[in-house]
This record gives C-alpha cells, structure tokens and sequence, in this order.
C-alpha cells in the first residue's frame, strides 16, 4: 500500500465536506492510516473550499504541501484547473465533477472561465491524467460528490478502496431516503 | 452505529476518526469540566457543536453562548472562584474582547480550575490578522499548551485541567486552524460518571480577587512563583520531548538540532523522512513556561541549533537571551527571511527555511513553489442572501462620495466586487465609533455604517450609546439576519433561541434613537427610500434591514418531506441584456454565456425570487410549471 496525497476542492455548498469525510472513512476502513483537514468557516460562502487527505504510513501533517497530491478531487471545473496548477504533482491524477460556478470576474467578463480543452490542457501540460464525470441522471446537485465517489471506487487508483467500503462509509454518514439515493448511483 | 451524541459522553473508552475540535469536547466530559462558554468565532465553534449533540438532559455540564468573549471569560471565572472547573474558549481576535478581564486571571486563584482555549489562525484563513497570543500568556503569566495534533489536543487538555485544579492557576490551550480541524484516529478514556453537585464554595479567602492598590504587587509576586513552579512541570512533561528518528550522529562534524512547537513539528519529521539524516529535534509543545533545563541540555549538546516557530519571534527572542546569559557555545540560528514570519509553516515552508542554513542536508532546490494562477474565487453572498438586496438597494441611495464602513459578519463580504461597500474595518463593532470619527468637520460627504445583529449585541452598543449621546451625522444600517451565520448560525440575544427575544428596535428607542427605520431587504425600493430619508435627517440614524439568512432557511426547508425546489427563469425573449442581475445584483446563480446570453445556474438558485424586481424589463420570472 502506496503513501498518497489525496486533494478536495470545490465551492463553499458543494458538499466537499461529505465527500472529504466519505474519502478518509474509507481509506481508513481499506487499512490505510489516516490524516485529513478540512477547511471551515469564512470560504464556505460560495468562496473555494479544500480538504486535505494523506493515507500511509510516513505522513505527519495533515495538510498536503503544495504541489504534491497525487490525486485531485474535483467538483467544479475552475476549481479542478487550480488545483492541478497549485497542488496536483507532475504524473498526478484528476477526476472532476464538470459542472461551471462562474466567480465574479467571469460574470463581470474581466477573467474567463476556462473550457474542457484548456482545462484538459494543463493537466496533460504537467503528465497527469484526467478522468471528467458528469452524469444527467442526478437528482440533486449535492448527490455530485457520491457520483465521484463511485467513478474513484471503479477507477482503482486507490488501493483497497472499494465499493463495499465506501457504501459503508455512506451508511454510516446518511440515512433514509438520501442515502438510498446516494446508493443508487454505484 | 451509535449516534456522534450519544458516543462523545459515552462512559466507556472508545477510539474514533475525530475532528481535533470534537476531540476538545470529548476531554472535557473525561476532565469532569462543570461550566463551558464561549462566543462563536471560527477555528473554534465546532467545539461547541460538538458538545451541544448531546441532548441538555444527558449533558453532565452547563454550557452557554455569552454575548461576547468579555463575558464568556468572565461567566467562567466566576463559576470557577466558585469551585467549579470551568471552560472558555473562542477565536483569536477573541482574546481581544476578552483581554480586559482574561488579562487578571494569570494574578488570581482559579478554586475550581479553569482552562483557556484559543483558537489562533495563523495564515489568516478566517480572521482579520494572524496575532499571535503566546504574547498574551507572557503577558499575563499563564502557562500555555501548544498541541500539534488533534492526539495531543486531547491530552493536553486533560493535563492542562490537571494542572489547573491542581495550581489554581488558569492554563492555555492554544489551538491553531488545521490542528482545531485536522481529523485522525484518537484513543479516548473513559468518563467518570459520578455526578457532581454544584455547591456555591466561593469564599473571598481564598482569594484577594480584588487587584486593588495593595493587593496589585502580593498577586504579582504569586504569578512569578506559579509561573516557576509551572517550569518545573514542564522539565518533566511529556508535552515537551526530543524526536531523533534517525540517530543523533554528527553530520560533518557536527551535531544538529530544531527547536520547535506546535504544527511545525510534524512539519520538520516529514523533512526529516525525506534526508533521512541524523538531525534532532525538540518539540516544546507545553511551551509556556519552557524547560530551561532541557533546553540547556539540548542547546550544550548541539554544535548548531535552529528556532523555527510559526508566526511571532518568540520563542527565538527568549532561548537566545538565555543562551546568552548561561554562556553556550552553540550557534542558534533562527529564520532570516521575514515573509517567513508570516502564515503557517508547512513542511514546504519548513524545508525552505533548513535550506538557507544547511544547504548541504536539505537541497535548496527542491523547496518548489507551486505554480500561480490567477482566476481568483472569491467568497459570495449565498443565493438569496437577504444582505445581497440590501447592497444593490443601499447603493441606488448613496451619493457618489458616500463613505461606508464595513464590520464583521457576511456582510462584510460587501466589501468584493461589485458592491464595493464597506470600505474600513478594525474589529466587531468597530463601525459605529470609526462612522462618528468620519463625520467629525464633515457636512459634506454622506457616511454610512454597517453592523450585524450578533454584533449589535456583542460590541456594538457602547459605540451606539456614544453616537446618540453626540448626535454624530451618520446613518447606520443594520444588517440583521437573524443569526450569527458566519460562524454556523449559533444563536444570539436577538434570535429568540436564547430566552426571550431582545428586541433591537426596542434598544435603540430606549436608547433615543430619533430615526429609526425597518425594513424586509427583499423590498428594494423601500430600502433605498429609507436610506435616503436618513441622509436628510441630520444626526445620528439607524435603518434596520432584516432578512432571515436563506442559507439556514434553505438547510430547513430542503430537511422537509415535502420540499420541491425552486427556480428563476430569464425570458430570453424579453432579455435585453442589461446585465443588472448578474453584474448589479450578482446573484451567484446567474451565468453569463460567452456570447452573452444570461441563464441561471440551477444547482444555485433557491428561486426565492430576490432578483426579480432588479431586471430593467422584467425578464426574470418564477420557472413556470413549478409552485
């Protein structure tokens, strides 16, 4: 079992914080040692919002150093192309949720909002790899997180991470009729 | 799988993937805590969320939001003069609020006990500064912890509450953000269930609690000899160790050491994993009163030693005077650089500091920046957010040289494009007084103030008073919400969670405000009426534009059975792109299309239908076909 650096992001509302909590239950039930950091508080109003997920056995901080995740999770497009500049490392991964949140400046037409292409641009510009989700049978937009969840259980990236857990996981986060939905999305 | 509630008090030892926060609210159920208080302010609020999981008939402790820190502090004190082991905490700049009071206790016999717990912010990720109050505890001589995981967290709270009962002496927990917030796995022990009887002890010999003239120099006496006791504690703490994980060898002839406290700890280990050389380390996480002795050993038996401590030169500026007076030979280094001085210390940041003084061990060129880039995402009012309405409609009423001044709360997100309002701010419920400043020799420029309704309550009053009593020409305007939303929505004086509801209008006529107007901020035009009205009326003017935080209502709403979301449409037909909705208003769930088209973004929209009355022709309506 490899040491990894496991980076979150997405806009305040998103939902990052379940999916951060998802992600470390996880990787602690698949027998990883577990840090992680979530960011709270004034980036929650639409701001960027982060959380920092390191599994193994070398990891003393919780935060993961700049450029150094291996993997990035994203839920919004802007938000994944920042990361992969900011934090992902040369060779990492990506997976994002495509949906757009404009900021103010793209609103405002003073800073344009990045398409696929560019974004796709960047991570190949770094030797990474990039996996793009977007599912038209979701019925909530905070479902968004679960979505990513089941394509990282599939993808493999992670090892031992697997659907059994991660539904786990969710068991243990939600109940009733959200949570049957969040399962259906496996 | 038993509720977080019912677990967080369970009597038997458990071990849990937890939240350094949580952690903090566990120890205190273990510690036996009686009385806990504290005003909201992030890194810390979660401690109390945690606490309040627990239903009031199962809670083995008293736990109250006070108004503001001040008086936290003091609800602590006096339940702990009283015999009671007692809890305060909140947020850095808290400290400040607090200051007047928190400042005597380091002086006095705390009878039952009574940890501080303080939640720094270094790297300013949700505060107006990064202070750094291990200044403080100098200052008012109190021993200070300094945890740098959410493990340690919890021990140290254990410990400083032992220590705090056991000295009568108030003790420091000092938290910073991404210890408050980091998760890991935590062993916890077991809580004795023995229920304790309140009884009123407080008896003034046990004191002086009075700092008059006489008493002033006897108390500070006591403090110098709590504090040196204290210093013994520490030679012995397990809070304050050396970490060698690859032997203590030479390197080049040398012997090579860190001292450090706090999350730089973990910081320097991890360099330490990547060379792999022999480098100590001394970690002071009890880090007021530091070891002298330890620290003498450690400097004697090291050629070079560097201080690295996040923030402030604190711990630098005291070892090297000691190093000085005890004449030891070995070189201390510190950080140089002083951009180095700010924000937190990340083993990035670490590595860079140990590659300008050892170069040779940790490779200048692998401390990597990351790479910049420059689409900023700056935070936003929710969709709906009632103080959204109240900028746009505020804005059509002032004039162009208009001065506004900014407080804190959601509101103080004003300040971003494109509203632009809310152009200074020192402190909660600063503005009021900052407003009065501003008018004096001034009948030319209009000035408008902003508060939130916690602040109103928490310091906004003594600046209220004063504005009545002088008549300064200002109108202040009110943002009221109804809660304290940026920090999670805890209750406050006027949410009506907390006994009866106080009323702000009742306060401010009581007080003799003369102008004062009220407002739903969803009713634009009428807003934008009353502002200007206020403008005529010479002197000092409040206009209270209220609406109930849609982000909290939102959270209700969407926990129904019965809830069905809700849109806003633009009628493309009609859209004349005017862009007021989403250049104006700037509700975040507008998009704009490249080629201009405007649609809204219906992950976002609440469909609470705010932005309708901003569209020049009337494009926007509610999505047809939904209720």
């Amino acid at each position: 079992m490899k040491d990894m650096n496991i980076y979150m992001t997405g806009v305040g509302g998103q939902g990052i914080g379940q999916l951060a909590e998802v992600m470390i239950r996880t990787c602690n039930k698949a027998g990883y040692s577990v840090k992680g950091v979530d960011t709270h508080g004034l980036a929650q109003r639409g701001g960027t919002v982060v959380s920092h997920l390191r599994i193994g056995k070398k990891v003393h901080t919780p935060l993961v150093p700049p450029g150094q995740a291996d993997i990035v999770i994203a839920l919004e497009r802007l938000e994944a192309l920042r990361a992969v500049h900011t934090m992902m490392k040369d060779g990492g991964k990506v997976i994002y949720y495509d949906v757009q949140y404009q900021t103010v400046d793209n609103r405002l037409g003073d800073i344009k909002y990045p398409t696929i292409d560019e974004f796709e641009e960047a991570v190949k510009a770094k030797g990474g790899e990039v996996v793009r989700v977007f599912r038209d049978d979701i019925p909530d937009p905070r479902m968004q997180n679960t979505a990513l969840i089941s394509e990282i259980v599939k993808l493999g990236w992670i090892d031992g991470f697997s659907k059994e857990l991660a539904i786990e996981s969710l068991e243990e986060l939600m109940q009733g009729k959200g949570l049957e939905k969040n399962l259906e999305l496996f | 799988m038993k509720k977080f509630g019912e677990l967080i008090v369970q009597p038997d030892p458990w071990e849990g993937l937890i939240m350094g926060n949580h952690a903090l609210a566990r120890a205190m159920f273990e510690a036996g805590v009686n009385v806990v208080t504290t005003y909201p302010g992030s890194p810390t609020p979660e401690i109390a969320d945690a606490i309040l999981t627990v239903p009031v008939d199962k809670r083995p402790l008293h736990f109250e939001y006070a108004t503001n820190e001040k008086v936290a502090t003091e609800i602590a004190f006096g339940a702990s003069i009283n015999g009671h082991l007692s809890v305060v905490f909140f947020k850095s700049v808290g400290l400040n609020v607090a200051s007047d009071s928190a400042v005597q206790l380091g002086l006095m016999n705390m009878v039952g006990g009574l940890v501080i717990i303080l939640g720094d912010d270094p790297g300013a990720n949700s505060s107006q500064n990064e202070q750094d109050n291990r200044h403080f505890a100098r200052m008012s001589y109190i021993p200070t912890f300094e945890p740098a995981t959410p493990t340690e967290a919890y021990k140290a709270f254990l410990e400083a509450s032992k220590l705090s009962k056991k000295y009568q002496i108030p003790v420091i927990l000092r938290m910073t953000t991404h210890v408050c917030h980091a998760k890991e796995i935590i062993k916890f022990g077991k809580i004795d269930t023995t229920e304790y009887k309140y009884e009123p002890i407080f008896d003034a010999k046990n004191g002086p609690f009075l700092p008059i003239t006489k008493s002033v120099f006897p108390l500070k006496r006591k403090a110098f000899t709590r504090i040196s006791s204290m210093e013994e504690e520490a030679e012995t703490s397990n809070f304050n160790k050396v970490y060698s994980p690859f032997g203590s060898d030479k390197i080049n002839g040398k012997r090579l050491g860190v001292i450090t406290s706090s999350m730089p700890v973990l910081s320097l280990l991890e360099n330490l994993d990547e060379v792999e050389k022999p480098v100590d380390v001394l970690a002071l996480n009890f880090s007021y009163p530091w070891p002298k002795n330890k620290v003498k050993g450690f400097l004697e038996a090291h050629d070079e030693v560097i201080i690295i401590e996040e923030l402030d030169r604190i711990m630098e500026s005291e070892i090297k005077s000691f190093a000085y007076d005890k004449e030891i030979k070995c070189k201390i280094y510190s950080r140089t650089d002083s951009e180095d001085l700010m924000g937190e210390l990340g083993p990035d940041r670490t590595w860079k500091i140990l590659s300008e003084i050892w170069p040779e061990i940790f490779n200048p060129k692998v401390a990597q920046k990351a790479s910049e880039f420059n689409n900023p995402r700056i935070p936003q009012m929710c969709p709906g957010c009632g103080h959204r309405s109240a900028f746009h409609a505020i804005k059509q009423a002032l004039p162009k040289d208009a001065i506004t001044v900014g407080d804190i709360g959601c509101h103080s997100l004003g300040f971003f494009k494109p509203y632009n309002m809310g152009e200074m701010l020192l402190s909660m419920g600063h503005s009021s007084g900052t407003a009065a400043g501003l008018s004096i020799g001034n009948d030319k420029r209009k000035i408008l103030a902003f508060i939130g309704d916690s602040t109103f309550f928490h310091a906004g009053l003594p600046a209220i008073i004063n504005a009545v009593l002088y008549d300064h020409d200002f109108t202040l305007v009110i943002m009221e919400n109804g809660t304290t939303a940026m920090t999670g929505h805890q209750p406050h004086a006027g949410s009506g969670e907390i006994g009866e509801k106080i009323s702000i209008d009742k306060v401010l006529e009581s007080f003799g405000v003369k102008f004062i107007r009220r407002v739903d901020t969803y009713q634009q035009k009428k807003l934008t009426e009353y502002v200007k009205e206020s403008f005529d009326h010479k002197g000092f003017s409040v206009v209270i534009a209220s609406h109930p935080c849609m982000l909290k209502f939102m959270r209700g709403q969407r926990k129904k059975d019965n809830y069905v979301p809700k849109h806003v449409e633009i009628d493309q037909n009609t859209c004349e792109n005017h862009n007021v909705c989403v250049e104006d208003f700037a509700c975040p769930s507008f998009i704009k299309n490249d080629d201009g088209k405007i649609m809204v973004n219906e992950d976002l929209c609440i469909g609470d239908g705010s932005c309708k009355q901003t569209c020049p022709v009337t494009a926007i309506d509610f999505k047809k076909g939904e209720k």
